[in-house]
């Protein structure tokens, strides 16, 4: 929404209210709307950086001999020098690509911006509970995305030991440049992610439990508040167990002590430690780090349950199977992280258990993608570009989730564990799904963010030529990954058994060119719309939830006069009872009308 | 090549997409000044078939793929219990091509099937418990099956039984080589800390512990014999690394502070293995592009590559430092009476360490390979009497 048009709303309501100045409206803002904006532009900022960082890497793995002046610009004399990458800023690259990707992205700025913007408007509810405990979540979180682009600058480089940051390599300067003040700041900047997120959370948490307006029942809310709070609710549970993770490793790197490290020699001399273990960092982390893919799925795959229903005019197919699902996952996920570590040295017995409990979850993944299959038969659909993400994304999980029944056997993870085949894995089921849930709910929302309309052809072109890039550099890789080619490695130069991949990887890189080249038009498409947009309707997708009942514009609180009332669940699309084909939660039960769902 | 193709179509079809674009707005402009950019009937008709043509995309691609890159992955296992691997893998992508033929058919068919129509109404279906019941109860049943056969393989390949006649080898890890420790005739390793490293005792043996007086370390390459189970116990003695043998499915992460272990049978010496068709047509094409190399790079005044044979390669799998990615080493299956040979001529450990603390009367470095193999053969019989 333009500053021009937001005043004019507002101006009414600040007679009555208290007075508002430019630093508490678009700074320091407590209201949930200007939040939600703040976090998608931040994670926007963010997703550049991060797509720029995998194309640099890209360009040295498709052309590891030849030297590139945009290196030398981009990368300085130091970790370029004559434009050909350094081999420990290859890894720094990696590293905080996929930090980025993964926490400032697709957890903070997927959750962050729909949560907060949709949790108050679709149970019907003024603000967050606590709008004072949400700016300062948002601001934790700016701070450490400052403090990890900060950490770009320092002398020895970034972190460079993999978004998994293992120890030893992560706590021993000696191994590696990249651990010492770049390690430092990660740690610093990770931590301080955590108390937002948790700020965050806490927040979705209570609000969802307490500030549900009349009528809103548990079984009536859409499976978007749904998933976000049980996201939430795992990211409660999960993100201390990192940040004690964080806490220790930082103990052992600066105060002595020997938690994650034992018996070391390293650069001519013997180290102190003595009887930690680097896998008790594995587990740790791992018991965040499979959660956590959760909580960048699920809240993907709220939005695009909400949209398919919406955009098919159809119900939802299975309602409260979603629900159990959603839980269902929530749960399993946070006894499957040893499918991480099966040929971590831990005991091959513990193997056997992860690989159980992680094929199980594979139960309730397939029973949502058959629902969303089911959701489109028969619909009527209408093909908004928000739809096509959230088709595309019910593609790229079913393509990426399929190969994870290869890396949650341990007998055949043995052989592909830390390949490109993994890479291509998690990227589909997890990186470029929730991705496409979160284009999907930019498109879908857009109006509802800045009461204006983003340019459909535009979304189109950017849909089609990002799908198919999406599956062009990610299908390649499971064949490399077959190969036996490791990830993480900086140019496979010195094995000539991998010669023949080469090509692979000049077409991969290919594809992510044009691919991350594209995201230009949704760029454009996105900040362009922002100011000459066309104006937005009320409801313009003739869409059930609450979010459309409220004026176009912002306004404190939300809804002008009292709150809705809430009669009915959001999926009445097509209602054989109604001659429209949508009936908003909102509408009163007619007489007689019975409920058609369980 | 293929890749610019790649790319030119790919331009092509987004400026035919652009071109879409504006001829269609055009048409929109004087009916309509301020048109929505809400989907009409016609974008859900040209987005229906798009949809239907990508469906097309998928399959096409996944269809090249497997001509055009399956030849690049890992073929025939070299280790016995690969073929069991092996065989658990062909299942599973069996089934999951079944799964994701299926599933992507009906998504984009009905997806381009029920596009949009202004005077269409959707069917109102909320849900239906059979349905949901046959879909979460065959997945399970598919997934018990490959859980147990899984397990099955899982538990004959990590655990030894105690008894069983393994040759015990050490694999040792630091940045960014590979050692390798041979426990000799006892086959026993003798005990061993990074705290002992000491010159050329890099390994850090504990030269006081009887089991070390036969222990060979070899730097170089990894000989094991064929038809043997070895048994590696590995160690590591800085970071985390991961001893990766790809043709052997074997992996196993090699941890500083513990002992970690995998064991494997090779089935195929290394010559046998480059004799497979497989593996001829593979180095072959290899050299191919290797040749092609060359000529550019002999134009540029560089020397020419060599040409490529294939061996056996144990990688380092786990992030470990800047020159991770040249973590290697030669692996090389004998036969085992090559093996037994190879082995014997290899210098004792605590005649290095004897010899590199030897007092400086033997200054000159004439004492060389006569003289350590005398006194190996000499040290050798001492234990073996013992
Ligand atoms: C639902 C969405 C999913 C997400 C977001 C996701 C995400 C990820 C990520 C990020 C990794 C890489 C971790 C690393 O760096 O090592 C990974 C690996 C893995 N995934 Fe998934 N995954 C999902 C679904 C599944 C499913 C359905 C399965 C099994 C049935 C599975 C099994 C695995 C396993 C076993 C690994 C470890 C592979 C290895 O390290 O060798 N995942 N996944
Ligand atoms: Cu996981
Ligand atoms: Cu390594």
């Amino acid at each position: 929404m333009s500053a021009e048009g937001h005043d004019h709303a507002m101006d009414h309501e600040h007679e009555h209210h208290h007075k508002q100045t430019f630093i508490t409206k678009y700074i320091f803002s407590t209201d949930h709307k200007m939040i939600a904006k703040q976090y998608l532009i931040t994670g926007i900022f963010m997703g550049v950086i991060g797509i720029l960082m995998s194309l640099l890497f890209r360009m040295q793995l498709a052309w590891p001999e030849e030297s590139f002046k945009i290196f030398n610009i981009l990368l300085g004399d130091k970790f370029a020098p004559n434009g050909v990458m350094a081999n420990d800023i290859y890894l720094a690259l990696v590293t905080i690509h996929g930090t980025i990707m993964v926490f400032f992205v697709l957890t903070a700025g997927l959750s962050g911006t729909f949560s907060n913007l949709l949790i108050p408007l679709q149970i019907g509810a003024r603000d967050m509970a606590s709008g004072f405990m949400n700016m300062i979540s948002y601001w934790l979180f700016f701070i450490s995305a400052v403090i990890m682009l900060s950490s770009l600058f320092v002398e020895a480089g970034p972190a460079s030991s993999g978004w998994t940051i293992y120890p030893p390599l992560s706590a021993l300067p000696q191994a590696i440049p990249g651990s010492g003040t770049g390690m430092t700041l990660w740690l610093i900047s990770m931590a301080i992610f955590i108390a937002s997120s948790l700020m965050g959370s806490l927040n979705y948490i209570v609000t969802v439990i307490n500030l549900r307006t009349k009528g809103m029942s548990m079984t009536r809310l859409p499976l978007t508040i749904w998933t976000f709070f049980v996201t939430a609710i795992i990211g409660v549970v999960s993100f201390p167990v990192l940040l004690s993770a964080a806490l220790l490793l930082i103990f052992d790197r600066s105060f002595g002590t020997s938690f994650f490290l034992s018996d070391i020699y390293i650069a001519g001399e013997v180290l102190h430690y003595q009887g930690g273990s680097p896998v008790l960092f594995e587990h740790l982390f791992w018991f965040l780090g499979h959660p956590e893919v959760y909580i960048v799925i699920l809240p993907a795959m709220g939005i695009v349950s909400e949209v398919l229903a919406t955009s098919a005019r159809k119900p939802i197919f299975g309602y409260r199977a979603m629900i159990i699902s959603t839980l269902a996952i929530a749960f399993l996920s946070t006894i499957v992280w040893g499918h991480h570590m099966f040929v971590s040295g831990m005991n091959p017995f513990l193997g056997s258990v992860f690989t159980f409990t992680t094929l199980l979850i594979a139960i309730p993944s397939a029973v949502k993608a058959f629902n969303w299959i089911t959701t489109l038969w028969k619909g009527n659909l209408q093909f908004n570009p928000a739809m096509l993400f959230s088709i595309g994304m019910v593609s790229t999980f079913i393509t990426g989730g399929l190969t994870g029944i290869i890396l949650g056997d341990s007998t055949l993870d043995i052989n592909v564990h830390d390949t490109y085949f993994v890479v291509a894995h998690f990227h589909l089921v997890m990186g470029i799904s929730a991705l496409y849930g979160m284009f999907a709910g930019v498109y879908h929302w857009f109006p509802r963010l800045y009461g204006r309309m983003m340019n459909k052809n535009l979304g189109y072109i950017h849909f089609w030529v990002t799908a198919v890039c999406s599956y062009g550099v990610f299908f390649p890789m499971h064949f490399i990954g077959l190969a036996g080619l490791p990830r993480r490695y900086y140019t496979n130069t010195n094995f000539p058994l991998f010669d023949d991949l080469q090509n692979v990887n000049v077409l991969i890189t290919m594809f992510a060119l044009v691919g991350g080249a594209f995201q230009l038009i949704f760029l454009y498409n996105f900040f362009a719309s922002i100011f000459y947009g066309k104006r937005s309707v009320q409801n313009p997708w003739k869409s059930n939830t609450l979010e459309w009942t409220a004026p176009v514009e912002h306004i404190h609180g939300n809804w002008p006069g009292a709150l809705p009332v809430v009669y009915r669940w959001p999926y009445d699309y097509s209602n054989p009872h109604h001659d429209v084909d949508f009936v908003p939660q909102n509408v009163p039960m007619k007489p007689g009308e019975e409920v058609l769902h369980h | 090549m293929t890749s610019l193709l790649v790319i030119i179509v790919l331009v092509l079809l987004a400026v035919a997409l652009w071109q879409l674009t504006k001829i269609f707005d055009l048409t929109q402009v004087g009916s309509n000044p301020d048109r929505s950019e809400v989907a009409t009937d016609e974008d859900n008709n040209v987005q229906g078939y798009l949809m239907f043509g990508f469906l097309a995309f998928l399959y096409i691609f996944t269809i090249y793929g497997l001509f055009k890159w399956g030849p690049l992955v890992l073929h025939t296992p070299a280790s016995e219990h690969g073929f069991e691997v092996d065989r658990l893998m062909n299942i599973t992508w069996l089934l999951i091509f079944i799964v994701q033929a299926i599933t992507q058919v009906l998504l984009h068919y009905f997806a381009f099937k029920y596009r949009g129509k202004k005077d269409r109404k959707a069917l109102y279906f909320a849900d239906n418990n059979k349905l949901e019941a046959i879909w979460s109860g065959i997945p399970a049943v598919v997934l018990a099956g490959l859980i147990l056969y899984g397990l099955y393989a899982w538990t004959n390949i990590m655990f030894v039984d105690e008894d069983e006649d393994t040759i015990i080898i050490e694999v040792y890890a630091q940045q960014f080589n590979w050692k390798i420790r041979y426990a000799g005739e006892d086959n026993v390793l003798g005990k061993a800390n990074v705290r002992l490293i000491e010159g050329v005792n890099s390994l850090g043996v504990d030269m006081a512990d009887p089991y070390s007086q036969d222990d060979i370390v070899v730097t170089t390459e990894l000989h094991i014999p064929k038809g043997k189970k070895v048994q590696f116990k590995m160690r590591s003695q800085d970071v985390l690394h991961s001893a990766y043998f790809p043709h052997f499915r074997a992996q196993m992460n090699v941890v500083p502070g513990m002992i970690t272990q995998f064991a494997f049978t090779p089935v195929l010496t290394t010559d046998e293995y480059r004799e497979l068709p497989y593996m001829i047509e593979k180095v072959a094409h290899i050299n191919d592009l290797r040749t092609k190399k060359s000529v550019g790079l002999v134009a540029k005044g560089e020397a020419a590559l060599d040409p490529y044979t294939f061996d056996f390669l144990l990688l380092c799998n786990k992030i470990c430092g800047a020159s991770h990615y040249n973590m290697q080493m030669k692996v090389i299956v004998d036969t085992p009476e090559d093996y037994k040979k190879w082995l014997s001529e290899q210098a004792l450990l605590v005649n290095q360490v004897k010899e590199a603390n030897a007092p400086p009367t033997a200054v000159d470095g004439e004492i060389k390979s006569d003289s350590t193999k005398a006194i190996d053969t000499a040290t050798v019989a001492k234990v073996a009497m013992k």
